[in-house]
């Protein structure tokens, strides 16, 4: 078991005969994840990397029959693919560009909420299950099957929730990166109900940012509603107030989504927080008493 | 990005807003000019920076003279002015805006924002403006009020006139307030703003409201489509590194301490400055060399961090996924070349081809302290910064 993608998950890729689309589809196939076409307008009807390559993803979705996407088209179109994944029918959709406008994202949230499609993202580094589907830039030789789902606002801070878990020999069950800006698709509280509800997780471990609410509102339903251990780091305590740290969501306004608060309300939630990000593996390691 | 308040005020006009009769002045000059078109015989003097607390720093000054108006232009352009949201170094005044007074009979706060917690736009008011609205949330939550708007029809009327009568204002004012709301709606898409906000909305004692300050930020990412932000961009109001930073595609932020950091990744940056905090330290900078980093994009982050004289050591951290550890190495080489490094740095490599990075920073002959680990890699780099 897993959460949300496995040996099974059908993917395409849009924007899949670009500089990005090509190399990490490469990485994909390499990595034993079953890529069965992708999506560039204009180039419908050639072969790319062995795949058909479609006008549409509703073309794509027609002839190969599949129900998990990835975007990799640069951000001025980024909204315009993710919506027409959803309209197609795509049932996960995972966002990897980053500086998609805000009032871009208000409307494929708008639009997604009536949809039965997730999003994952964007600017994210995508979603792994270890030895069965990779979707994403992730490097995928860092993971190993195991027993920590891992989810995660920042890119490399999943990658060294991965090392050490995988250096400690926990292994991963699955792990997402559901982005850092403002306004993503999947949020925490979503991706923690799935871990809860999959047998093959024991613990997750969860890496958030100053910024928001996201990790404030994680910490309540932890307590109300989760009985697997969560082991927690938060980046961006030493953050300057007012400073937007590279990732636009990353801002502390005011008293309002501080490291601290967020560690706060963790801790009261029953959370095992570390403050140093090189004790995430240790941690998750003496919580299964492993 | 930020606008100044007088291009706000601008911005806020086109769209129906009334403001202050007023002219920007870049000059002592033309601030005499300015004063003189709108007439006398009393003026406010605003200091444009970009950021909030002018008042209590004595940059907005209301003189009734001439002669006072010249001084106040001469105290405030051209230098630096510091207050509390600005750091010690303060903010440099290019430019004033030159307004005529207003007689105040009530202030309220109003704001047009993007709501992140539900992915909508948002109005915030208060019945009471002036003060900082993260204070009053913080202070008196219940005093906010909240209208969220529907993405598919927009501002409703509604909305506006329960705000209003929520707020106090009578039929007349309520009917104002509406206009003013619908546009700073337009004003947030039109400029693709993450928040336009009035604070000061002034009630005048002949019962107009008037917007007496305004802040616009716009959406860097979405700049590309509005060729106007070129001129509207103010290159005095950030840190002339944080600029050449942007035009390689780095992303700098300069701060307080000593020790450089350059990392791959905006979450694994931060977490490398609070690891540094951690063990007793203190970080110059948080530098992101983003994905994919290239050999010549990490030679200017290089020369960034080291044009910051109290740079005393530099740390290196990066986690490779897609950027790969071999050409991150031919970059660091490369820029000890070319700069002539001659402070201690401490690298830290892991990820993709690491093993081929580090051969290459050790076959380099440079003097590089190399480190295996998160931990490792910040307790070298603060022992490296004490000397």
């Amino acid at each position: 078991m897993s959460i949300l993608v496995g040996h099974e998950t059908r993917v395409i890729c849009q924007g899949f005969t670009g500089k990005q689309g090509t190399f990490h589809t490469e990485q994909a196939i390499a990595y034993g994840t079953r890529m069965v076409g992708g999506v560039t307008p204009g180039k419908g009807g050639t072969e790319h990397l062995g795949l058909p390559v479609f006008h549409t993803v509703t073309a794509a979705v027609q002839a190969t029959g599949a129900d998990a996407s990835v975007i990799y088209v640069p951000a001025p179109f980024a909204a315009d693919a993710i919506i027409e994944a959803a309209d197609a029918g795509i049932k996960l959709i995972v966002c990897i560009t980053e500086g998609i406008p805000i009032h871009d994202m208000l409307m494929v949230k708008h639009y997604l909420a009536a949809q039965h499609a997730r999003l994952i993202g964007p600017n994210c580094p995508g979603i792994i299950t270890p030895g069965q589907c990779k979707i994403g830039i992730m490097p995928g030789a860092i993971h190993q099957p195991g027993r920590v789902g891992i989810v995660s606002r920042s890119g490399t801070l999943t990658y060294e929730a991965v090392e050490q878990t995988t250096r400690m020999g926990l292994g991963q069950s699955t792990c997402v990166g559901i982005g850092g800006d403002p306004l993503i698709g999947m949020d925490f509280i979503e991706v923690l109900r799935l871990f809860e509800a999959d047998p093959q997780t024991e613990v997750v471990v969860m890496v958030g940012e100053i910024g928001g609410r996201m990790e404030e509102d994680a910490a309540e339903f932890i307590q109300q509603t989760m009985r697997k251990p969560v082991v927690a780091f938060i980046a961006g305590a030493t953050a300057p107030k007012g400073k937007r740290m590279g990732h636009a969501g990353a801002i502390v306004d005011g008293g309002a989504g501080t490291a601290e608060a967020k560690y706060e309300a963790l801790a009261a939630a029953g959370v095992h927080c570390v403050r140093s990000p090189a004790e995430i593996g240790a941690k998750a390691a003496e919580v299964l008493g492993a | 990005m930020n606008l100044h308040e007088y291009q706000a005020k601008r911005l806020l006009a086109e769209e129906g807003v009334p403001v202050p009769r007023g002219i920007a002045a870049f000059s002592l000059r033309e601030a005499i000019t300015q004063a003189r078109e709108l007439g006398g015989p009393k003026w406010v003097v605003k200091a444009q920076i970009h950021a909030g607390g002018r008042g209590k720093a004595g940059g907005v000054r209301v003189v009734d003279s001439m002669a006072a108006l010249e001084q106040a232009a001469q105290d405030l352009l051209g230098k630096p002015l510091v207050t509390e949201q600005t750091g010690p170094q303060g903010r440099h005044v290019a430019a004033l805006l030159i307004e005529e007074p207003s007689a105040i009979a009530r202030e309220l706060y109003l704001a047009a924002l993007v709501d992140r917690s539900h992915a909508r736009i948002t109005f915030l008011a208060a019945a009471e403006g002036g003060m900082e609205i993260e204070d009053l949330a913080r202070d008196r939550p219940e005093a906010l009020q909240r209208v969220i708007v529907d993405p598919l029809i927009g501002l409703q009327p509604f909305q506006a006139r329960r705000l209003g009568f929520a707020l106090g204002l009578d039929a007349g004012q309520v009917q104002q307030l509406t206009r003013i709301m619908q546009g700073l709606y337009r004003l947030l898409l039109r400029m693709d703003a993450l928040v336009v906000e009035v604070n000061p909305l002034a009630l005048t004692r002949e019962g107009r409201l008037l917007a007496l300050d305004a802040k616009i930020v716009m959406d860097d990412n979405a700049l590309y489509r509005h060729p106007e932000s070129d001129e509207l961009f103010d290159s005095t109001q950030q840190d002339p590194r944080e600029i050449t930073a942007r035009q390689f595609g780095l992303n700098y932020i300069s701060l307080d301490g000593n020790i450089g950091c350059m990392v791959n990744g905006a979450g694994l940056a931060m977490a490398t400055m609070d690891l540094i905090k951690l063990h007793g330290g203190d970080p110059a900078n948080f530098l992101d060399v983003g994905g994919g980093a290239a050999a010549d994009k990490v030679t200017q982050a290089f020369k960034l961090i080291l044009s910051d004289q109290r740079v005393k050591a530099i740390l290196v951290n990066i986690f490779g996924g897609i950027t790969r550890c071999d050409l991150l190495a031919a970059g660091i080489i490369k820029a000890a070349e070319e700069v002539g490094l001659n402070l201690p740095v401490v690298v830290r490599l892991e990820g993709t081809n690491k093993e081929e990075g580090e051969r290459l920073l050790a076959a380099s002959g440079l003097t590089l302290i190399s480190a295996s680990g998160l931990t490792d890699a910040a307790v070298k780099a603060v022992a490296a910064a004490r000397g």
